[in-house]
């Protein structure tokens, strides 16, 4: 594969849960160190799309391939070795771990890994410090305010080095300013690594943080549009 | 803007010559449109006859002689005034872009594609302004912001009339 080849390949994926049709044809691609906006109303399959495209959800029929690697293929083992190791997420409500210190959250995916604690915490840390919130890293996620659960969330995305983070309306909760914040700082340490990112979200002054954006309606694209990078 | 305002205003925090104001001016306000010197000896001179400034001193160098202006009186009333009325809430009624959504419709056009197309457009406005907001001063970020909000009511319109394209298409063409 060669450094310019995508890192995700999503051709003509569809999904149906019952009678609705989440997604109908799909094609899309991801590039490394790329930031993607994947927007639409509510409803759309924005969120269908990311789950396919994180090996959380089986799409029906398409073809997915990880850096050539056909994941629609790949065992739930497999995939969730993958997930662990080679992508990153945030979600709109943080979904840390409650009874966990903020430094042991951003820890876990390290623990999970078969990191020992004491490295493992030592680069939690690290990235704590990156995205500004050192100074909650003894308390528990509950102590901490939305704005800063939200970069805790983030630093955990981050602390494996993943090649993928799919971000899930990760500022639906903040207000403006701590949302400007957050994406701030996804965006800056995402470019530094050279980290993709997959960005659902519906709201446009978020979406203006990514290199492109495709919308999504009635599960399908409508327009893969963005000026390059 | 009102730049008779705006000049009468940065005049009260003192006597100034033309070139001064227009240096002054550029570093607030200027961001993107800097004044033309033209621009600001033609206000001067309107402001001079209507009394709201007045010349406060000459100097006679060697070049042509340069008139340092002040504020007057009625200039400062002139300059509260105007930052005591509001400014009218623009009514964006008149949108090229509804305009060009019907005319799609009624001529059998795609008129989604004419919205998508709007959309890109506008999002890399966006994405140039967010980028150049992180990396100004607070004063840009501001101005930045401003126009940011302006394009996601427009991006928010883009949406919603998508998502009612159907109905809009049986109305215009009923």
């Amino acid at each position: 594969m060669t450094a310019d080849a995508p890192l995700l390949t999503a051709r003509d994926l569809s999904k149906t849960y019952g009678t609705t049709r989440a997604l109908d044809g799909v094609s899309l691609d991801v590039r490394a160190g790329e930031i993607l906006a994947v927007m639409g109303p509510s409803g759309s399959g924005k969120s269908t799309l990311m789950h396919c495209l994180a090996g959380i959800v089986r799409p029906d029929s398409g073809e997915l391939r990880y850096r050539g690697r056909d994941l629609t293929a790949a065992s739930d083992a497999e995939r969730s070795a993958l997930r662990r190791g080679e992508f990153g997420f945030v979600f709109q409500f943080g979904q840390l771990v409650p009874e966990l210190t903020c430094l042991e959250n951003v820890a876990l995916p390290l623990r999970m890994e078969g990191v020992r604690r004491k490295e493992a915490e030592r680069r939690a840390a690290y990235w704590l410090e990156r995205l500004d919130v050192a100074g909650v890293a003894g308390k528990r996620p509950g102590q901490a305010s939305g704005g800063q659960g939200q970069r805790v969330a983030i630093a955990r995305a981050l602390v494996t080095e993943p090649s993928v983070v799919f971000a899930d309306e990760p500022t639906g909760a903040l207000d403006t300013l701590n949302g400007e914040m957050v994406m701030r700082l996804l965006t800056e340490c995402a470019e530094q690594s050279r980290t993709a990112v997959v960005l659902v979200t519906h709201e446009p002054a978020v979406a203006a943080y990514s290199h492109r954006e495709v919308v999504v309606r009635d599960g399908r694209i409508r327009t893969s549009a963005g000026s390059a990078r | 803007m009102s730049l008779s305002h705006t000049l009468l205003a940065l005049l009260e925090r003192g006597p100034r010559h033309g070139y001064d104001l227009k240096q002054e001016f550029d570093a607030q306000f200027g961001q993107d449109r800097p004044l033309h010197y033209g621009q600001v000896y033609a206000t001067l001179a309107r402001l001079l006859k209507n009394g709201l400034v007045e010349v406060d001193a000459v100097e006679h160098g060697g070049g042509p002689e340069r008139k340092r202006y002040a504020v007057t009186a009625a200039g400062v009333t002139d300059v509260e005034g105007w930052l005591s009325r509001p400014e009218s809430p623009e009514l964006y009624l008149h949108s090229t872009l509804y305009t060009k959504v019907v005319l799609a419709l009624l001529t059998g056009r795609d008129a989604a594609a004419v919205l998508d197309v709007q959309r890109a457009a506008h999002l890399d406005l966006m994405r140039t302004l967010t980028r150049r907001k992180t990396r100004g001063d607070l004063a840009d970020a501001l101005i930045c912001d401003h126009a940011i909000f302006h394009l996601e009511a427009d991006l928010r319109w883009l949406e919603l009339t998508s998502a009612r394209l159907d109905r809009l298409a049986e109305e215009v063409r009923s």
